[in-house]
């Protein structure tokens, strides 16, 4: 294990939705401050800072996990995905994304991003999930918004489509 | 075919959807800028004996540190609604009153190194004895939070209304209930920001903040900066992460960051984290509550005395005690009760001051109401829908005026109540209670009846003052709504609105409104709802509030549309050589009604008043309209207090089913019906929105989420793990009915429709819980631990 020096700013090389990318960061410094303030990814967003929320999931190596709670230091190496590549190309959205906008799943789409890439992961693990086991894994994201009631039913028709397709 | 109406896909989410949302902490900041954080009370109520800030202004990265001696050297204090000897200010001055009060601010070169300094700052406090519950703060012999006052009690005002005293005393029952609502707010996900930038050559203040108005804040923050409105120039980005009422509160901090900001001689930034929000960013008000109904051996109510203690906090700010009078109006709910009486009074706790929160006010003045209903039907033995259908304000009787001075603009109660009975399948809830209770089970109904106010009359606030006060301060009424519409020398169409949506789609439905005015598609729209004050038309009802887009917003932008297209009508006609009243918009083209080829292009049309002003007559030069609309009906207070505080009442009739675990407590919701009459529907998939999530918040508000603090004032809620908030897994799918009833007062026919839930929701499960455990009093929230302790004896 690399011991880290807390006071130098280490250079941090990772690969972020599918390119290569590069930073410098103290060891405290929170990945969701290196992926929003270092890199511009201001898709993830910050609610809580303590990994209630879910607003900050993005996935690290193909698996959910809460940016908020992870040091920037930790990903060194690793695959991130976060929501700037959800979309297939830019104009044209995902079926998750265009199953969110037909089913108004967002209001003020603060928390969106985390849905999307917990959902994201989740439905190519579960690919006909019912709804009480869809209810239960998005259990680990706060809307405000919303009431998750277009959220549930923009999940369960996306992932309708995604099977059929 | 018009594009009002239908739930159209919304212009907002491909952006928000990609992460290319601009919300304020994703806009980048200028070069220079510096980052704030602020070290907060750790006591409830001390005096400030010394602050000690040498070693954090010489930390690293630091460049300045503010407290109490900077503020009030460059600032000025926060006015209030209320002419009281106290002075509210953005940072604690010589005590310290609510846990998590701002004692200091940092400024330095990153926000880790800001946090760093925090704890190099040494305060020395003196504890002082404080005041948690509200009714400790009637109590002469508590402690005083702020000496000018001698008292906690900042208001106390009687009205009446009627003839209460004769109803009272000729009425068969006297039936009460006493009800303390809890404080608990709608935390957005997104938590507060500003950046602050002060010119000194200009003595201007240049401040982007996810403030969501009213704009009636923007001259108090004026004053506390010492400047005239037109030197504080505030913006908001074009995205917000969601407000419910919350980022009114961001206000005091947009004051205190100017000040830094200036001190600093930099541009100075600062995000609130989720601890400090939940600490002391704002909450909505609890309040006691002693409500008296005069009843008729039918049921019938004669007559309400109402006796309400509003607790605001360590701090009246503005616009509190608005929320004390937002219902004044509408005391009566929605039904026909012409005596009133009404004791008011608002006091000072050591808990973080209050303001704007979803359903504002109406939470708890419907949670009193409702349950006296319930009770009233329990007591006589009477059939509590019965109840409520007996006292309804009848058909036919609108616009009807209440006792207090409210006009209810539109609607048809009985018929509504009646159409979710049928609709929402009251029969079949009532079989399957008999059947959960015939096999042993708590299983209880509840109903609801509600008025939803919107639209707030600028003016509600002043009934807080006595009428001589009132002539002295000159009147106060109205709402004024804005929107501008502009032609591009393209013949493009541009709308800007004041409405600061917070997630709410406010861009999409302006766009239908715009299309359908025109002839043209939504998509050939553009909305912008980024504010800034120095450019953009606004006035003091500016903002996101009181549920105003549909009725008001849109109102005004409807007037906006009809007025640019009225001069283009004209010189339509001129080019067509028909009657002005015979052209007509549709599918992008402009044409004589009886002869559709003689026609021009919109855009050509539209460009005309650019490109050849000489072509077009006087006067009907068609580049940039700007339309402010305030409704007549919102009048200032009268002699007599009476005060329609809202332009436009929607009704709601709830009722559900619900269990209660005969071991654990939990509550289980069966089945929720939400009866909404919000007048025309503009687009029904954002009406289903709002009426999800604010019952979603409801729900929240009713079982699980409550500030809670100890009797030291220590505040024991201070994360998302303490204060609970529904998730999908909580919250149930609710059956949404409507009946439509447009507003004779409104362009569009519309009423508001985000708040109603709030106030209706949490006392229709608590009456269904009171039913199934078969109690006389309950407060919320409804939380497995206080239900365990109510469950009947007996029960397994």
């Amino acid at each position: 294990m690399s011991r880290l020096n807390a006071d130098a700013r280490h250079r941090i090389r990772l690969e972020v939705n599918g390119r290569a990318v590069e930073g410098e960061a103290e060891p405290r410094m929170l990945l969701t401050d290196f992926l929003r303030h270092t890199l511009g990814l201001t898709g993830t967003h910050v609610g809580c800072e303590h990994g209630v929320c879910g607003a900050c999931t993005i996935q690290i190596d193909g698996a959910p996990a809460r940016a908020c709670l992870t040091l920037a230091v930790q990903v060194d190496g690793a695959k991130l995905h976060t929501v700037e590549g959800l979309a297939p190309e830019p104009g044209r959205l995902s079926v998750l994304q265009e199953a969110f906008r037909r089913h108004h799943a967002l209001q003020c789409g603060f928390c969106t991003a985390g849905i999307l890439m917990s959902l994201d992961w989740y439905l190519r693990q579960t690919p006909d999930p019912g709804e009480v086991e869809l209810r239960e894994f998005l259990g680990g994201h706060l809307c405000r918004c919303t009431g998750y009631v277009p959220i549930v039913a923009a999940a369960l028709d996306a992932a309708k489509r995604l099977r059929d397709a | 075919m018009s594009w009002v109406g239908q739930s159209i896909e919304r212009v907002e989410d491909a952006a928000l959807l990609t992460g290319r949302g601009r919300y304020i902490d994703d806009l980048g900041t200028p070069p220079g800028t510096l980052h704030a954080a602020i070290l907060r009370s750790p006591h409830a109520h001390a005096m400030i004996r010394d602050i000690r800030t040498d070693a954090a202004r010489a930390a690293k990265g630091v460049t300045a540190v503010i407290t109490a001696a900077e503020v009030t050297r460059l600032g000025g204090p926060l006015l209030a609604g209320i002419r009281a000897p106290i002075q509210c200010w953005p940072i604690a001055v010589e005590r310290v009153r609510y846990v998590g009060e701002p004692v200091a601010v940092v400024v330095a070169a990153d926000r880790y190194l800001a946090e760093d300094a925090l704890d190099l700052i040494e305060v020395d406090y003196e504890p002082l004895a404080c005041v948690v519950h509200p009714r400790d703060a009637l109590d002469p012999t508590s402690a005083v939070l702020h000496a000018g006052l001698k008292s906690n009690i900042a208001s106390d005002r009687s009205f009446r209304y009627g003839d209460p005293e004769k109803a009272f005393a000729e009425a068969a029952h006297r039936i009460a209930v006493a009800v303390h609502y809890p404080r608990n707010s709608c935390t957005p996900i997104e938590t507060y920001g500003v950046v602050a930038d002060y010119d000194p050559w200009e003595d201007a203040y240049d401040i982007l903040a996810n403030f969501q108005g009213p704009f009636s804040i923007h001259p108090v923050i004026a004053r506390a900066l010492k400047v005239p409105g037109n030197r504080l120039r505030l913006r908001t980005p074009p995205d917000s992460g969601g407000s419910f009422g919350v980022k009114q509160g961001v206000f005091p901090y947009i004051a205190l960051m100017g000040i830094a900001a200036r001190v600093a001689g930099r541009p100075v930034k600062w995000i609130e984290d989720r601890l400090e929000h939940l600490a002391a960013s704002v909450s909505a008000t609890n309040r006691m509550i002693s409500l008296e109904a005069a009843v008729a051996a039918d049921g019938r109510v004669t007559a309400l005395a109402w006796d309400q203690v509003e607790d605001v906090g360590a701090h009246i700010r503005a616009p509190e005690p608005a929320t004390l009078y937002r219902m004044h109006g509408n005391l009566t709910g929605a039904y026909d009760i012409r005596n009133v009486s009404v004791r008011n009074r608002v006091v000072l706790t050591n808990k973080t001051p209050t303001g704007l929160n979803r359903g504002f006010g109406g939470p708890q003045v419907y949670y009193a109401l409702e349950r006296l209903m319930q009770r009233i039907a329990i007591e006589l033995r009477l059939d509590p829908l019965d109840v409520i259908r007996r006292n309804l304000v009848p058909s036919g009787a609108f616009p009807y005026k209440t006792a207090t001075g409210g006009l209810l603009d539109s609607g048809d109660y009985p018929a509504a109540v009646a159409a979710a009975v049928e609709d929402g399948g009251l029969a079949a809830l009532k079989v399957r209670q008999t059947s959960a209770r015939a096999e042993g089970r708590l299983y209880g109904i509840g109903y609801t009846a509600v008025v939803e106010p919107s639209v707030s009359n600028m003016g509600y606030i002043t009934t807080v003052l006595t009428p001589e006060e009132r002539r002295k301060a000159g009147p106060k009424n109205g709402a004024q709504a804005t929107a501008t519409i502009a032609l591009d020398p393209a013949g493009a169409v541009s709308v800007h609105i004041a409405s600061v949506p917070q997630g709410q789609g406010h861009r999409t439905v302006v766009a239908q409104i715009v299309a359908d005015a025109l002839g043209l598609a939504p998509k050939d729209i553009r909305v912008v709802t980024e504010m800034d004050t120095a450019r953009d038309a606004w006035s003091i009802a500016s903002g996101n509030y009181s549920s105003r887009f549909a009725p008001a917003v849109c109102g005004a932008v409807q007037l906006a549309a009809e007025r640019i297209k009225a001069k283009l009508s004209r010189a339509a006609a001129a080019q067509l050589n028909v009657p002005a009243g015979e052209i007509e918009f549709a599918g992008g083209r402009v044409h004589a009604r009886h002869n559709p080829d003689n026609a021009l292009p919109f855009g050509r049309l539209a460009a005309a008043s650019h490109w050849a002003p000489g072509t077009v007559a006087d006067g009907d030069h068609a580049l940039r309209e700007t339309v402010f609309w305030t409704p007549p009906q919102l009048a200032a207070p009268g002699e007599d207090d009476d005060i329609n505080s809202s332009l436009c009442h929607g009704f709601i009739f709830d009722f559900c089913g619900v269990e209660v675990d005969c071991v654990t407590g939990e509550l289980r919701i069966d089945k929720y019906v939400t009866m909404h009459d919000c007048g025309r529907v503009l687009h029904p998939g954002m009406v289903a929105g709002q009426v999800t999530g604010g019952f979603a918040h409801a729900l929240g508000a009713a079982v699980y989420e409550e500030f809670v603090y100890g009797d030291d004032g220590s505040f024991r809620t201070g994360t998302f793990a303490d204060y609970l908030l529904p998730t999908t897994m909580e919250v149930p799918t609710p059956v949404i009915l409507h009946y439509e009833s447009p507003s004779p007062f409104t362009p569009l026919g519309a009423k508001g429709v985000g708040e109603g839930n709030c106030m209706s929701t949490p006392v229709c499960l608590a009456n269904a819980v009171a039913d199934a455990l078969g109690i006389a009093e309950i407060d919320l929230p409804l939380s497995p631990a206080k239900l365990a302790a109510l469950l009947p004896r007996g029960a397994p």
